[in-house]
């Protein structure tokens, strides 16, 4: 209980950062194109308690499972059910509800709001567990994503992204905004606005801190940038170019490209900037490092065969080792947190899309249908990636589920959205 | 600031104009140059422009205004054509040791955004070493890159690529004012 505590108070201090670094107008919607064949399903009574915030948790709630495109929502009925209301298994199961949550949210003697909930299995009869947070009317999203992670994974064994946030960057009017938002788009906040583009944006493993490229110095320097406190610092500013930040594991280090002796190279700089040493020399062009999640690997896109293909190579160093082989164009890995899949972009019929590969097997699958696809990034859980697309021109970001069946897009209708990177689980 | 006016001395010495430099806020038109069959290069002097910069090097009538080299696609070689383009700049940072460049390379925006950037700086690499080659020297010379971002024409399609398959140069005078 204390724990879940301290988590929430924990967001409450990120996201006053982030609202002192200014609103965003501009909000994500999202619109589901795609859903999963076996959704189970499951009922989310309406909570008891506060009506208008129980409104609020049980919303956010039905609307995550829902975007999911793993849950087939049943409905409940209007009747209030709280975390001890006594469950008729049968009538739920009859009802067609393999699962059924009920709770309530009331507000304290203090003020503070408390979100209760308990989830059963109808089919066998039992409750599988429930959670009480404390939180205030600013956080009661936060609430209902934490229950729909619960949720997700009590019903599917693997853990929930709701409560994650994303990053991106919109271009709109001339301005490029770095912008943090919930997973599900709601609640962004600017953390940076520059007249020149940001790119390549990159969550530390605690979630608190980016890594960036800003080009405000008229070339592409490597920034890290703390979000609550928006305290900033040039991490690489050397002669050339300086970008594509990948952060090391432990969180200490970052992998990044530098062209300072010559061609991009690869070389890895402690957070504050010293110790620059080299990770790996070529002829050609090597960049877009990212670290493999168990830290021993770094898998990055080089030509020293003559096109664009994924190698990878010992953190430590050593031999570089070709990683994808069909086609010309193949750039832009990303590693899965579980260490099984690999998403990267691949160019078919001059047409960039995403694939991935499963790392055991070498096999590879193309996602999507797409003309314009970059930049992925894979949901924490290893089960969903986000990417930039194109449609009729316009930039915004798709979620795509690893075996392509479920696909959320979420765009902005102010302007142009790119850049995006899913940050880890919240700690 | 002193130095600044060398430049502006010499380019008035070589068109044998008047000696006497304008004041550097003279917003007025350029003294012309008289070109008669003697080979000397015509060259515009007049102050300083908004930037801090000499006339000669951003005013539109001056060689040295002419600051984009463009390349093919999937070319990173400076064009026989733009030898002449790359050739005027080296004789300007020889003649003024202290003035500096930084070349940023750029790439159409197919693909992806960093190996675009890694594309852009071979670009700007191209140029700088066609620069040294003539004479300029390493420190007067950054190669950076800005890949797909920053397109001179945000259209699709193969007339706004080929604009954006470009590197640029951008000066900076001595004293810090300038393009950078």
């Amino acid at each position: 209980m204390s724990r879940n505590i301290s988590r929430i108070s924990r967001r409450v201090f990120l996201c006053f950062g982030l609202l002192t670094a200014g609103m965003a107008q501009a909000q994500l919607s999202i619109e589901i194109t795609g859903a999963g064949a076996n959704r189970i399903p499951v009922s989310i009574a309406n909570f008891a308690g506060d009506a208008a915030l129980s409104r609020i948790v049980v919303g956010t709630v039905r609307a995550d499972l829902e975007r999911s495109g793993l849950f087939k929502l049943i409905d409940p009925g209007s009747v209030g059910m709280d975390e001890n209301s006594p469950v008729d298994h049968a009538d739920w199961k009859g009802r067609g509800a393999d699962a059924l949550a009920a709770g309530s949210v009331v507000r304290g003697a203090d003020g503070r709001l408390e979100a209760r909930f308990r989830l059963y299995d109808t089919q066998k009869g039992v409750a599988l567990g429930g959670m009480v947070f404390v939180t205030d009317t600013a956080q009661l999203r936060l609430a209902g994503h934490r229950i729909a992670d619960f949720i997700y994974e009590k019903l599917t064994g693997e853990r929930g992204v709701f409560s994650t946030r994303i990053a991106y960057v919109v271009k709109s009017r001339g301005q490029f905004m770095l912008q943090i938002a919930d997973a599900d788009g709601q609640g962004a906040a600017t953390a940076l606005t520059s007249t020149e583009p940001i790119i390549s944006p990159v969550w530390s493993p605690d979630g608190s801190k980016l890594a960036y490229v800003s080009f405000e110095k008229k070339k592409p320097m490597v920034y890290v940038h703390s979000l609550s406190s928006g305290q900033r610092h040039i991490v690489a500013n050397f002669k050339g170019s300086n970008s594509a930040p990948a952060w090391a594991p432990d969180g200490r280090k970052l992998a990044v490209v530098l062209s300072k002796d010559g061609n991009s190279q690869l070389y890895s700089v402690n957070v504050d900037g010293s110790g620059v040493q080299r990770l790996a020399q070529s002829a050609g062009i090597d960049t877009e490092p990212r670290y493999s999640a168990d830290g021993a690997h770094i898998y990055f896109t080089s030509d020293r065969g003559g096109s664009p293909q994924i190698y990878r190579i010992e953190s430590s160093g050593g031999a570089a080792q070709r990683v994808t082989f069909e086609g010309s164009y193949n750039v832009s890995p990303r590693p899965s947190a579980d260490g099984k899949s690999l998403a990267f972009i691949s160019r078919r019929e001059g047409r960039f899309q995403l694939a991935v590969m499963d790392l055991s097997s070498r096999q590879v699958q193309v996602l999507t249908d797409s003309n314009k696809d970059e930049s992925p990034s894979f949901a924490p859980n290893s089960r969903m990636i986000l990417i930039a697309t194109e449609v009729g021109g316009r930039g915004l970001l798709s979620a795509v589920s690893i075996d392509g069946r479920i696909k959320q897009r979420l765009s902005i209708a102010a302007g142009d959205v790119r850049e995006p990177a899913w940050g880890p689980f919240l700690k | 600031m002193k130095k600044l006016l060398i430049p502006s001395l010499l380019a008035a010495l070589l068109v044998g104009c008047s000696t006497t430099p304008l004041p550097e806020d003279s917003t007025g038109a350029p003294v012309e140059s008289r070109t008669g069959g003697t080979g000397v290069a015509p060259v515009v002097a007049g102050g300083l422009d908004a930037s801090g910069l000499p006339r000669e090097l951003t005013d539109k009538n001056s060689p040295l205004s002419q600051r984009s080299i463009y390349f093919d696609l999937d070319k990173y070689d400076v064009k026989s054509e733009y030898q002449g383009v790359v050739a005027n700049h080296a004789k300007y940072l020889v003649a003024n040791p202290s003035f500096k460049v930084l070349i940023q390379g750029n790439t159409d925006e197919r693909g992806s955004r960093e190996y675009n950037l890694s594309l852009g700086q071979k670009r700007a690499d191209a140029v700088k070493r066609s620069l040294t080659l003539l004479g300029a020297k390493e420190a007067q010379v950054e190669s950076v890159s800005l890949g797909e971002e920053k397109p001179k024409n945000a259209g699709s399609g193969e007339e706004a690529w080929s604009e954006n398959r470009r590197a640029d140069i951008l000066y900076r005078a001595p004293d810090g004012r300038g393009e950078f």
